[in-house]
């Protein structure tokens, strides 16, 4: 990746480094947020993504390293795991409010942005984790973000909502001109969603556009056997794929990169 | 020691009695007031055992404040700022779970307190313990009431201006702060207010019971409320209620007027529970 901070990039962060209690958590990380791209962090738990997401935020101080923002950035955040506890009364609409002042119609308006309009007067802990995520989208994209920033965003979401959450989100960046930068621990089901891929396990193994990353030997040897992503993958993006599924077992790869070649085919129709 | 009790010390006049029972409900108001919104902040950022530990460290702030001639409202708040930076940083420095820090400071101070309060006696016996543990409502002066109400005044217009903060970092602290919520300063403020609340409430129900009614009212206001405001709204509601129903059965039955009034919030908390319980399966 390159060093220098490009014209034009919303954030770029240079030879980060952070430890908790002697551990080395991340060690010379270097990123660049261009606007309009998808970059998706990936890697196995406790790999450091959500540290480094946090340092990218400023929610944590920041040890070693710079990271460098376009100023006034304006920045959408969906934390990992939200949870929002029963003692306090709060509707949807309530916490919609909190992000700053918006009018109702424009609150209601971000909810149709997420298909989530529905839950607009439900009382938010009893939405399901679907919606919440939705809501937790549209509450970021309340504030016109430049910038998306998304840990886990398909976080307690069943496997037919986690697809259906990253084609909103794609489809999200296009109509609000919006980067997006997200977290995610299974490449295959946000591949056709993404742009660049950066492999984190403490530092970054590799890099590059998804159908690459997903061949390349490093990525391969942390997360060694993803057939279990393949299959979810092949069964929903097209059930043509089916019968390349059942051959997973043999060329795992070979039918990995097939899939992605279309995948690839799909955004570019989206972009013309 | 003998908890007061207004027969046993109040049995002047017809006017004198009418007198101390309006200053009770007034200071029994200006509890319910700030006990109100505080007690829903506490109880949804779980802080009731930090409520507690300020709570106790309140009588140290007391018994100092009285040795160095100062006013016991700011030995209070001045403890209670100590208190609050004392946590933040073991907090910080520590393996130690929260709530066993609270443990180890809240009993430190409360047997501090205790032990300066002692000291502090011997020279001027003027000083009830009783009252400051148990309160003494029934006591209240109006010099008592005016500091009480420019608390109230002090503790509302924070509230109101940190409200949208407040709310967000309590809702969740990682949103709130990339929004530009200045949470540990926040989190300070509120310690404070806090802290500020037990110096001007001390008398009404003490510091060993003080804390039921942050949270019993707030409890009870849950019950109802499908919005934040509603919430306090609610809770003030149920704490006014709580020092009426506890001074009438206080008066009426004669018994210790604090504990009266916490009971009573218990009980209304109990129906409420109850009756929505009904509510519900029918």
């Amino acid at each position: 990746m390159n060093m220098e901070m490009h014209h034009g990039s919303l954030l770029s962060a240079h030879g980060i480094g952070y430890r908790i209690a002697g551990r080395q958590i991340l060690n010379n990380i270097d990123l660049e947020l261009l606007p309009d791209k998808i970059l998706t962090l990936i890697g196995p738990n406790g790999a450091g993504k959500t540290t480094l997401i946090r340092l990218l935020l400023g929610l944590s101080p920041l040890q070693s390293g710079e990271i460098k923002r376009k100023p006034g950035l304006r920045i959408g955040y969906v934390p990992q795991r939200v949870i929002i506890e029963d003692t306090m009364p709060l509707r949807v609409r309530d916490f919609l409010r909190l992000a700053g002042k918006y009018s109702v119609a424009e609150m209601q308006q971000a909810l149709v942005a997420v298909e989530a309009e529905s839950a607009f007067a439900s009382p938010i802990q009893k939405i399901s984790g679907g919606e919440l995520q939705r809501v937790l989208l549209a509450r970021a994209l309340l504030k016109k973000p430049e910038l998306l920033v998304l840990d886990e965003p398909a976080q307690g979401v069943d496997v037919v909502g986690q697809q259906a959450l990253y084609n909103l989100i794609s489809s999200l960046r296009e109509k609000h001109d919006c980067s997006v930068l997200m977290v995610s621990h299974d490449l295959h089901l946000v591949m056709a969603a993404t742009d660049t891929v950066v492999c984190l396990n403490h530092h970054v193994c590799c890099t590059g556009h998804p159908e690459d990353v997903s061949g390349h030997p490093e990525y391969l040897r942390i997360f060694g056997n993803t057939l279990e992503g393949l299959a979810v993958y092949s069964h929903h993006h097209d059930h043509a794929h089916d019968i390349h599924g059942d051959v997973v077992d043999e060329a795992g790869e070979q039918v990995c990169q097939h899939d992605h070649s279309h995948a690839h085919e799909h955004a570019h129709e989206h972009s013309s | 020691m003998i908890i007061r009790t207004h027969t046993s010390t109040h049995t002047s006049t017809a006017a004198e009695m009418d007198n101390f029972i309006i200053n009770a409900l007034l200071a029994g108001i200006a509890l319910a007031l700030v006990a109100g919104p505080l007690g829903c902040v506490v109880v949804w950022r779980r802080m009731a055992y930090f409520g507690d530990t300020l709570a106790h460290a309140a009588l140290l702030g007391v018994a100092l404040a009285v040795s160095a001639n100062l006013l016991p409202l700011a030995g209070v708040v001045i403890i209670g700022a100590t208190l609050a930076v004392l946590l933040f940083w073991l907090e910080k420095h520590s393996e130690l779970s929260t709530d066993t820090l609270l443990g180890i400071l809240s009993h430190t101070a409360l047997a501090a307190g205790l032990i300066v309060l002692s000291i502090v006696q011997r020279d001027a016996s003027g000083i009830d313990m009783m009252a400051y543990l148990f309160g003494d409502i029934l006591a209240i002066s109006r010099n008592d009431l005016y500091w009480m109400y420019a608390g109230v005044v002090v503790i509302g217009v924070a509230i109101w201006r940190l409200w949208p903060g407040l709310l967000s970092m309590s809702v969740h602290e990682d949103l709130a702060r990339t929004d530009g919520v200045p949470v540990a300063l926040m989190r300070f403020a509120f310690m404070l207010l806090l802290a500020l609340m037990i110096a001007i409430t001390i008398n009404v129900v003490g510091i060993l019971l003080i804390t039921a009614l942050l949270i019993i009212p707030a409890a009870s206001a849950r019950l109802f409320s499908r919005t934040p405001v509603q919430m306090i709204v609610l809770a003030v509601v149920f704490a006014l209620l709580s020092v009426f129903t506890g001074l009438g059965f206080s008066l009426h039955w004669d018994t210790p007027t604090g504990p009266s009034i916490v009971v009573l919030a218990a009980v209304l908390f109990f129906v409420a529970r109850t009756g929505k319980t009904v509510a519900e399966y029918r």
